[in-house]
């Protein structure tokens, strides 16, 4: 019996052992090039690219990424239902795990346009409390200087941005995290601290510091207090808005400076892995750039029983066809940003270069050299997508050249523009610089479903708004916002806060209109070159887009790093945030050199009028000898000496 | 070999000084001569808009050249008044070029700028001199000296007879610089300071000056206007200023251990190629600038002293990362919902203010008329109205 119960118990861990090696080599599948254990392994995704099946023949070599293979379990792909597996079919056994972890990611996707979207994110993971009472003293991938900031002003959630040039979304698509122009930066406290004003203002200033930014200008006139927007992107359930600060700096300049602290950020500096890419005389030669720094306590795990701090670098650039690309659609890291890859960070857990061919699937839109075989899906902004992988990783992914130099030539640009689902717009009507009229628009592409958008506005003090005069039509109709919460403005104090939820008819555009008046600003009051105009930082609109496929609300499970920023509570929606361009409002300037017109004028008129007036009245005249010649002067000594009287 | 360890002296120096020490003691008697045991820069472009995109140029090439020579970032504090590198009028992006057809780009890949825009302000820049900022300012937007430091002052824009001009719109004086580095002096924030100014009739900018150890340089006499020195036909403006180019150009071949003194600096540029006169003032300054070196105030060749104490180590450092704590939290964490519709909808309207109910308002008003009907009645109202 107790034999066999061993032979058992062996058949159990021979079992155990071939499984792990299936793991192996399904991981391991881009290297052997006739193993095909990894498609047999992976029957649903097949199915899910049911569209792809007809390129299946041509893309006989390609094989599923690791990740996508644990995604799938075989019961469901029975079921042929597309919703994606609540658990991993294999989990590797549990190996003592670091406290820290790193991951890099660049994500490029070719754009209709022509133009080229790259997006790098860097995950650090740490697993520490930055709250507890003695200090975190020991740093190895997390940086000291963010963690810092962290335990001395009860952060729990921060977020910063800094971009430069404005997302069209017309054009380009949603972008994978989308951001404001100018600076942004929303934070969360935790629910102990007391005087969250002093503590918010001194964070600007130590954030000032810390990117070289000047975030210092933010202050009451600026910040708001969201009621509904803005909530925690990372776990936990306090939400009162009173530990809640956002602004925007509209004006702020992006340029080296910023990006450079940002770089000394990543444990690998700029010196290896993807981050070598980042030079900034390319990133800036670009439509659009915007470099973000994310912190939030996320799941450590899948039961979500602990937390972990994670650190998210973005860094997002568009790089134009005409401008950097010179007309030609054809695009190579090399061309893109002067460098190529070498090597993955030494550090880093996880290092991927994944490129969107969900379009191309035939490759009838681009060529993509040199070709891998490695193939991944993600659901991202309610899409399935298809990407091809590069793991950086893996020494055969740089082949016999030692370095990577991704190739990307278009085959046509149709420059058409796209119906993203929720698309937004703003403008300032009027004329005169006494009053005026923002126009929001709002456009629900979708051909039958509504869905409810979150709108919100921080207008400054030094436009006045009307609220009265707040209307909101959908298709010539009144569109009676379910939930409004208004804060009006304090001179020189605080901003209007305007928060509406409006239920987007499908197919409409929903126009919000709201009429301001122009303060006058006393005069120090202005900046330096007050004719460029002031400027009203963009519309927030936060919604609930119905999407195409089912989305994961597994939260904790491992994802591709672009697709695992925004939550998901239900499956049919995905939430998107889209900013509408930043206003700029010109405000009545007195003519700023009339003091010293003024002050030329009196003193000419003191000078000349009263001058004279004064000169005359208290002058006294006296007639004056005119003064003897020459000869007649001696005549007279002459005379003097002679004793006659003078002539 | 001196050279060798001057270069490597930013990670290492202690170990290098010491072998001076033991080496090189003659040296180092030489070595030690100046008195100061720190080096910091305030760097400063004062003009705003494209078209001064020279100040800009001139401010960075000072900067590169005291980076180079070992300032570190953390002892600079770099203000520009605008942003050339990412202007929009800029054909080449993230760069500023001090020589023509691009060939020198100041900006670099690392710069740090710690004040910009609207924040360059004479406020600011007075506040940054004399130490007195809010409690929240980050270090690297502050001065940190003390009366070991030798200090570099630059300044460039455009400037009069006793002013110059911050940002089009504001103007410092000269008085108001010479009283603001008295009360550097009488705070003891400096130990020497080199003050350099590039702008029309600069040297009006130092003859107010009163403190001690001060020495001044300016790129045009009173009566006289700074020259611009070439422009560049594909950025479309001048590059740089006649005397901060020459100077560029002179400090390029310093190199940390050079010997170069302040006498070599005083014959930058010429009239026959500043076609101003470029100033100095040394009558503050109570070293022959013969022996100050450029590197005294340009580089950070750091002193050190040695002292002789024996100090204990052996303490051990308390290893302040405790066990896990045993208890975990055992409730499960969720994400927040993003847009939680119906929470949003029927959110409780913000609380007011006490206010006495409503009913008792109305009471109390009719208690009111009731009161004065019974006293006067219907028919005394027409005496009261």
């Amino acid at each position: 019996m107790a034999a066999h119960r061993c032979s058992f118990s062996a058949v159990l861990f021979a079992l155990w052992g071939l499984s792990l090696l299936t793991v192996a080599r399904g991981q391991e599948a881009t290297l052997e090039g006739n193993d095909r254990t990894a498609v047999v392994d992976n029957p649903e995704s097949v199915a899910g690219a049911a569209e792809q099946a007809a390129g299946q023949p041509a893309a006989e070599d390609r094989r599923w990424e690791a990740t996508a293979v644990e995604e799938v379990s075989p019961t469901e792909a029975g079921g042929g239902s597309d919703s994606p597996a609540p658990k991993p079919a294999a989990s590797p056994p549990s190996v003592p795990r670091p406290k820290d972890d790193f991951q890099e990611e660049l994500v490029i996707r070719p754009l209709h346009s022509g133009d080229i979207y790259t997006s790098f994110q860097f995950r650090t993971l740490w697993e520490t409390d930055f709250t507890r009472e003695n200090k975190v003293s020991h740093y190895r991938l997390f940086p000291k200087s963010l963690g810092q900031v962290i335990s001395k002003f009860s952060v729990r959630e921060l977020h910063i941005s800094f971009t430069q040039g404005y997302w069209r979304t017309m054009q380009w698509g949603q972008p994978y995290l989308p951001s404001p122009p100018g600076a942004e930066l929303w934070v969360w406290f935790q629910d102990s601290l007391t005087d969250v004003d002093g503590t918010w203002k001194e964070l600007t200033n130590v954030l000032s510091g810390i990117f070289c930014a000047s975030l210092n200008f933010i202050d009451s006139t600026n910040t708001v207090q969201p009621s509904a927007s803005f909530k925690p992107l990372g776990i936990g359930n306090v939400t009162d808005h009173r530990f809640l600060r956002y602004a925007t700096l509209p004006r702020e300049i992006v340029c080296t400076e910023n990006l450079t602290p940002w770089k000394k950020l990543l444990p690998c500096g700029s010196k290896a892995g993807l981050a070598v890419l980042l030079k900034s005389e390319k990133l800036f030669h670009s439509s659009f750039h915007s470099q973000a720094v994310h912190i939030r306590p996320v799941c450590k795990d899948d039961q979500c029983k602990t937390t972990s701090w994670e650190l998210r670098q973005t860094l997002n650039v568009v790089f134009d066809l005409h401008n950097s690309g010179q007309g030609k659609n054809e695009w190579s890291l090399f061309k893109m940003f002067s460098r190529t890859l070498t090597e993955a960070c030494p550090v880093a857990s996880s290092s991927k270069i994944y490129i969107d061919i969900t379009d191309n699937s035939q490759g009838e839109q681009f060529e993509l050299s040199p070709a891998t075989p490695l193939l991944s899906q993600a659901v991202v902004l309610g899409d399935r997508r298809t990407f091809s992988v590069y793991d950086l990783t893996q020494q055969i992914t740089f082949g016999t050249m030692r370095s990577l130099n991704l190739l990307i030539r278009g085959k046509s640009s149709q420059g058409d523009m796209l119906r993203p689902l929720l698309h937004a717009e703003r403008y300032v009507a009027g004329y005169g610089l006494q009053t005026g009229e923002i126009h929001t628009l709002m456009y629900n592409n979708h051909p039958y479903r509504s869905f409810p958008v979150l709108l919100l506005d921080s207008v400054p003090w030094y436009l006045r708004l009307y609220i009265h005069t707040l209307t909101v039509t959908s298709k010539g109709k009144d569109n009676k916002p379910s939930y409004i919460h208004y804060q009006p403005s304090k001179d020189r104090v605080r901003p209007h806060l305007l928060e509406m939820l409006v239920q987007l008819p499908p197919n409409s555009v929903t126009e919000v209109t709201l009429q301001f008046e122009r303060a006058l600003l006393k005069w120090t009051e202005y900046t330096p070159d007050p004719n460029h105009g002031f400027y009203v930082g963009s519309s927030v609109i936060s919604s609930l887009v119905p999407s195409i496929v089912a989305m994961d609300t597994n939260n904790s499970r491992e994802r591709p790093l672009f697709s695992s920023f925004f939550p998901s509570k239900e499956e049919s929606s995905y939430f998107v945030r889209v900013y509408t361009e930043p206003l700029l409002v010109n405000l009545p300037t007195p003519d700023f050199s009339m003091p010293y017109n003024v002050i030329c004028l009196t003193c000419t008129v003191v000078a000349v009028g009263y001058g004279s007036l004064y000169n005359l009245l208290t002058r006294s005249f006296q007639i004056e000898e005119p003064s003897p010649g020459l000869a007649k002067r001696i005549a007279n000594i002459i005379r003097k000496m002679r004793g006659v009287p003078p002539l | 070999y001196v050279r060798g360890i001057f270069k490597n002296l930013h990670g290492w120096f202690i170990n290098c000084l010491r072998y001076l020490f033991c080496c090189f003691q003659d040296r180092a008697g030489q070595f030690f001569s100046s008195g100061h045991t720190n080096n910091w820069a305030v760097l400063v472009c004062t003009s705003r808009f494209w078209f001064n995109y020279r100040h800009v140029a001139n401010t960075l090439s000072v900067y590169r050249s005291v980076k180079r020579l070992g300032i570190p970032d953390s002892h600079i504090v770099l203000m520009l008044a605008d942003d050339m590198a990412c202007n929009h009028r800029n054909p080449k992006p993230a760069t500023v070029f001090s020589h023509k057809n691009m060939e020198l780009n100041v900006y670099g890949d690392d710069v740090e700028v710690d004040y910009r825009g609207y924040e360059v302000t004479v406020e600011n820049f007075l506040r940054i001199l004399t130490g007195r900022l809010p409690p929240s300012t980050p270090r690297s937007k502050r001065l940190l000296s003390d009366d070991r430091s030798n200090i570099l002052i630059y300044l460039t824009g455009h400037g009069g007879n006793g002013f110059l001009k911050f940002q089009d719109s504001e103007e410092i004086s000269n008085v108001e610089l010479a009283d603001a580095f008295e009360q550097m002096w009488q705070k003891r924030r400096y130990n020497e300071l080199l003050f350099i100014i590039d702008t029309c009739q600069g040297a009006s900018m130092y003859e107010r000056f009163y403190s001690p150890n001060l020495m001044a340089l300016a790129s045009s006499q009173v009566g006289e206007d700074s020259l611009s020195h070439q422009p560049d036909l594909a950025i479309g403006v001048h590059l740089m200023d006649r005397y901060t180019f020459y100077l560029l150009e002179f400090l390029e071949d310093i190199h940390p251990a050079s010997k170069t003194n302040m006498n070599d600096l005083f014959k930058v540029c010429p009239k026959s190629q500043c076609v101003s006169t470029p100033g100095h003032r040394t009558d503050l300054f109570l070293r022959d600038p013969g022996s100050v070196l450029i590197t005294d105030f340009f580089g950070s060749v750091r002193k050190v002293e040695l002292t002789m104490e024996t100090i204990n180590l052996t303490d051990p450092i308390e290893q302040l990362e405790s066990a896990e704590s045993g208890e975990l939290q055992k409730e499960m964490h969720t994400y927040a919902d993003q847009l939680p519709v119906s929470e949003i909808i029927h959110q409780k309207p913000k609380q007011k203010d006490w206010h006495p109910p409503d009913g008792f308002i109305l009471g109390l008003w009719t208690l009111i008329l009731l009161v004065f009907f019974q006293t006067y009645g219907v028919k005394h109202l027409k005496h009261i109205f």
